[in-house]
């Protein structure tokens, strides 16, 4: 018996016991007709939603957080004050909330901004909610269970993936309106309309940088047959891409683009060398994050000639709109979405491709 | 569809196709449509082939399960039974040739097979952290159920299986036979057509598996399902199956009913259980003799069990077993032995089934040869 598709003969007709009926697209009435779920996504995304709230995650999550974001605020407290005074004409004292690495007293110690600090752990809010995502379910043999209930095979990965963006804008949401409440209690500052946009967009911009890991998460939980191979890797790929990232792309700098030469050529060397530092997802959210947060900020590119940097010294420093810091940074939103979708089709081709039994 | 003959058919197809029961007179050749003249089965499958690279899984299987009928498949671990049962419910796409499950292709209309086809899994989970009736609440909601009626199935379904009393335990605390009722339970929940179980008693004690077997002949004769169910268990599958198939490395090595799949692997040959007590005058080899003497009969063995003696009668061929036994009950008569008891021995699956994994394995190392 070979791979070779020999036409089997049909089996011998059975004698015609029953009368035909009407066809009905070929089916074989059923007894009573419901219709077929045609969001199965939101059902099985409802439940993961559920799942994650109620989870011991997501309450350690929640509480880490909204502590290691309190801590920077109490600390930049004190240093807006002895700041704002210089800057009163800035409109953007709110968003120094956002920005500042605080000085603990007089010890000189820096903690990292708060800004800093969801570029940190992130990354770790979305590998957390979606490292066991598929493999647990295998585990746990539930996936069989699942796939045979009327829903698409898509309908699991999507609703999975949209559960664990609603969980982290939900977290997101919660950290920001306690930065905010905290800065509106302690120093008495009310955001204006123009701060509260500027905090909305970069809302947006943090959700899309956790929901790159969110995806890669996705993927390692459909890749790895285990939860703790999937974890034991994202949280590794995590600790290289945000804490060495920037020791080894020095050194990839420093061998591909050596500053060296003319002026000109000392330019071009640290324009490449910001471009192969932006192929790190961090580096990408950082800059895009503060010129989002930062009006004073015109440019996010480093001049590539040195008759660029003489242009960009002879400007006024100007506090750019709204609009304009958004055309600076729209380049880095579509960058994430660009890698966000990228991981998720990767995840989605495997699990549409994987066979049902492990 | 104007004919009124066509009628009292439809009808019964709001009540749910029984197809067996039949007669051939109603046949309207006027509404049969080109090349459908065979009653339609639920589950049928015509050359349905998977190759896993060079590995057969899978090997032009042909079969046909009716409603009202439970279809026992039987065969080794790997040997195919999983594979089968996953091509027909569209979660795993043939290499070749088609499957149809109430009337469908699994492969390009998965919705609504699965929408009618109820699917307990081999080692069946559930999601740890919720309760029994929560992991059935998901399952209704995913075949959009409305929340009142999901109520009732729900309880209905628990009942079936005996669960009731411990439906609202988390799931983690649930023995592996409870996990098991629990996964007939949410088979059972979106009302299924065709219900197919992989392995559904292997972990529920003798006692539940009367139970359930006992459910299962139920679902079968009030709802006309069709049920199709794998296991290794061979006597379970005797006493619950109408039909047979016999898995071997891929194949279907043979199908039927009981007595059709004894008189293919049988060695022809019936047995025969009769308690005698020899004359006062004469020892237990006169009883030998007689019943030696009668024709048909290869072999008399004995066994003495508190004073009575059991004597087991090996005719050949199988045929002959009914002769047989009106002789023994005239020889028993004319030579004054005192018989108390006759019957024939069913024949056991177990021998059936090993002769036919034999049979069928020497002739694929034929074949490969």
């Amino acid at each position: 018996m070979t791979a070779e598709s020999t036409p089997v003969p049909a089996p011998p007709p059975a004698p015609p016991k029953a009368a035909p009926r009407r066809r009905d697209e070929g089916a074989i009435p059923s007894r009573r007709e419901r219709s077929v779920p045609h969001a199965g996504w939101m059902v099985v995304a409802g439940k993961e939603f559920a799942d994650h709230l109620w989870s011991i995650r997501f309450v350690i999550l929640l509480l880490l957080l909204g502590l290691v974001a309190l801590i920077p605020m109490y600390f930049a407290a004190d240093t807006i004050r002895s700041v704002a005074s210089q800057v009163t004409s800035s409109s953007s004292v709110f968003l120094f909330l956002f920005t500042l690495s605080p000085q603990v007293g007089s010890t000189g110690v820096q903690i990292p901004s708060a800004l800093d600090f969801v570029r940190l752990a992130g990354p770790l809010l979305g590998i957390v909610f979606a490292f066991d995502a598929v493999n647990s379910e295998r585990a746990d043999g539930t996936l069989p269970r699942l796939l045979s209930q009327p829903i698409f095979r898509d309908d699991v990965i999507n609703g999975k993936f949209a559960a664990g963006l609603a969980v982290i804008g939900l977290v997101l949401t919660f950290i920001v309106l306690l930065i905010a409440g905290f800065g509106i209690v302690r120093l008495g500052i009310v955001p204006s309309a123009e701060e509260l946009l500027r905090i909305t967009f970069w809302l947006i911009v943090t959700f899309l940088y956790i929901a790159i890991w969110l995806a890669f998460g996705l993927l390692l939980s459909v890749v790895a047959r285990r939860a703790a191979t999937s974890a034991l890797v994202g949280f590794g790929v995590w600790l290289v891409a945000t804490v060495f990232g920037g020791l080894i792309t020095g050194i990839i700098n420093g061998i591909v683009a050596p500053v060296t030469g003319s002026p000109d050529q000392v330019a071009s060397a640290y324009s490449l060398q910001q471009t192969i530092t932006r192929l790190l997802p961090d580096t990408v959210y950082q800059e895009a994050a503060y010129t989002i947060l930062n009006p004073q900020v015109a440019a996010v590119s480093n001049p590539a000639t040195i008759g660029g940097y003489q242009q960009a010294a002879q400007r006024i420093p100007s506090l750019q709109s709204f609009e304009q810091s958004i055309l600076l940074v729209w380049p880095h939103v579509v960058i994430m979405l660009a890698i966000t979708a990228g991981l998720f089709a990767l995840a989605y081709v495997q699990f549409m491709r994987q066979e049902v039994r492990a | 569809m104007t004919a009124p003959s066509t009628r009292p058919v439809r009808k019964r197809i709001g009540r749910k196709g029984g197809a067996s029961d039949r007669e051939p007179g109603v046949t309207t050749p006027r509404v049969r449509a080109a090349g459908d003249d065979r009653p339609r089965a639920p589950i049928r499958t015509r050359g349905l082939t998977k190759l896993y690279g060079d590995l057969v899984a899978v090997d032009h299987l042909d079969l046909e399960v009716q409603a009202g009928e439970i279809f026992g498949l039987l065969g080794q671990n790997g040997a195919g039974k999983t594979t089968t049962i996953l091509m027909l419910l569209g979660l795993t796409e043939p290499t070749d040739g088609q499957a149809r499950v109430v009337g469908l292709d699994p492969a390009r209309r998965p919705l609504e097979v699965k929408r009618r086809v109820g699917y307990l899994p081999d080692a069946v989970g559930f999601y740890s952290d919720m309760s029994g009736r929560d992991n059935l609440r998901y399952t209704a909601r995913l075949n959009r159920i409305e929340r009142d009626e999901a109520e009732d199935v729900i309880d209905e379904a628990l009942e079936q299986v005996g669960l009731t009393a411990r439906a609202d335990d988390s799931t983690d605390t649930y023995s592996r036979g409870m996990l098991q009722r629990l996964g007939i339970a949410d088979a059972l929940i979106k009302d299924p057509d065709v219900l197919i179980l992989d392995e559904p008693t292997t972990a529920i004690d003798p006692l539940g598996v009367t139970e359930i077997l006992e459910l299962l002949r139920t679902l079968v004769r009030d709802r006309q399902m069709a049920i199709l169910l794998s296991s290794h268990l061979l006597n379970q599958v005797q006493s619950v199956c109408d039909r047979i198939g016999i898995f071997s490395a891929g194949r279907l090595i043979g199908q039927g009913t009981m007595g059709e799949l004894a008189a293919r692997f049988g060695e022809d040959s019936a047995h025969i259980e009769a308690e005698i007590e020899p004359p006062a005058d004469a020892g237990p080899e006169r009883v030998r003799e007689v019943l030696s003497a009668i024709p048909g009969v290869t072999k008399v063995t004995s066994r003495s069990i508190h004073g009575s003696t059991t004597w087991n009668v090996t005719v050949k061929p199988a045929s002959d077993d009914a002769r047989v036994r009106r002789a023994i009950l005239a020889a028993a008569t004319s030579t004054g032995l005192d018989l108390t008891s006759v019957r024939p021995i069913e024949p056991a699956l177990e021998d059936i089934y090993r002769r036919a994994v034999e049979r069928a394995a020497h002739g694929h190392a034929r074949d490969v040869r």
